[in-house]
């Protein structure tokens, strides 16, 4: 599945425009990044939620060279899935 | 940011109605989710990528008694930020802020 496939959904199931459509879906995508950027948590009920941690630096070794080299400290993006989903998930494999 | 203040915030942003940001915030993760429940992934560029990963079973141990816990193996959904996403986040609120122009939204 790709984002014109949930376009599409939301242009068929709330009869919009397919511009109205796609800007629900690019306004969702701005938010969730412009609020992870700004290191803030995204909490969706039911779905998940996504987290910004903060890493420290550390010493890497490319595998090839052996060479030792510092990876610097960075901010990564986590979501970690509600408990509500990974029910839905053990469910519909035991359907299956 | 939970889901309520991102309801609000797009129906600001996209000059809707609540209602219409609302049905668009739960059509949007309900196919998120619906796709991965049946074993497909989502793909969303300049975003991430949504998939069911597997986890190995393992024997665990409960911290407090030290007693010996089996955990079976498990699909789990598994978010990957994209490049645009990862780079964003980790150079933080220094770095140039994502825009969102209505006009340029076409794929």
């Amino acid at each position: 599945m790709v984002k014109a496939d949930i376009v599409r959904a939301i242009e068929l199931k709330l009869g919009l425009s397919h511009t109205d459509a796609s800007d629900q879906v690019e306004g969702i995508l701005h938010l969730v990044k412009s609020t992870l950027t700004e290191g803030e948590p995204v909490l969706i009920s039911g779905f998940g939620q996504w987290k910004v941690r903060e890493k420290k630096s550390r010493i890497g070794r490319n595998p090839k060279t052996k060479e030792e080299y510092e990876i610097s400290p960075r901010r990564v993006v986590t979501f970690y899935p509600s408990n509500v989903w990974r029910q839905e998930i053990v469910k519909s494999l035991n359907k299956n | 940011m939970n889901k309520s203040q991102l309801i609000e915030k797009l129906a600001v942003l996209t000059q809707q109605t609540n209602k219409v940001s609302e049905e668009a915030v739960n059509i949007f993760f309900n196919n998120i989710k619906d796709a991965l429940n049946s074993a497909d992934k989502v793909e969303i560029r300049g975003f991430g990528s949504f998939l069911l990963k597997s986890y190995g079973a393992y024997t665990g141990r409960n911290p407090k008694t030290g007693d010996k816990v089996y955990v079976p193996e498990k699909l789990l959904p598994f978010f990957r930020g994209g490049k645009d996403l990862r780079k964003r986040v980790d150079k933080g609120s220094q770095g140039p802020q994502p825009s969102f122009d209505p006009t340029m939204s076409e794929d």
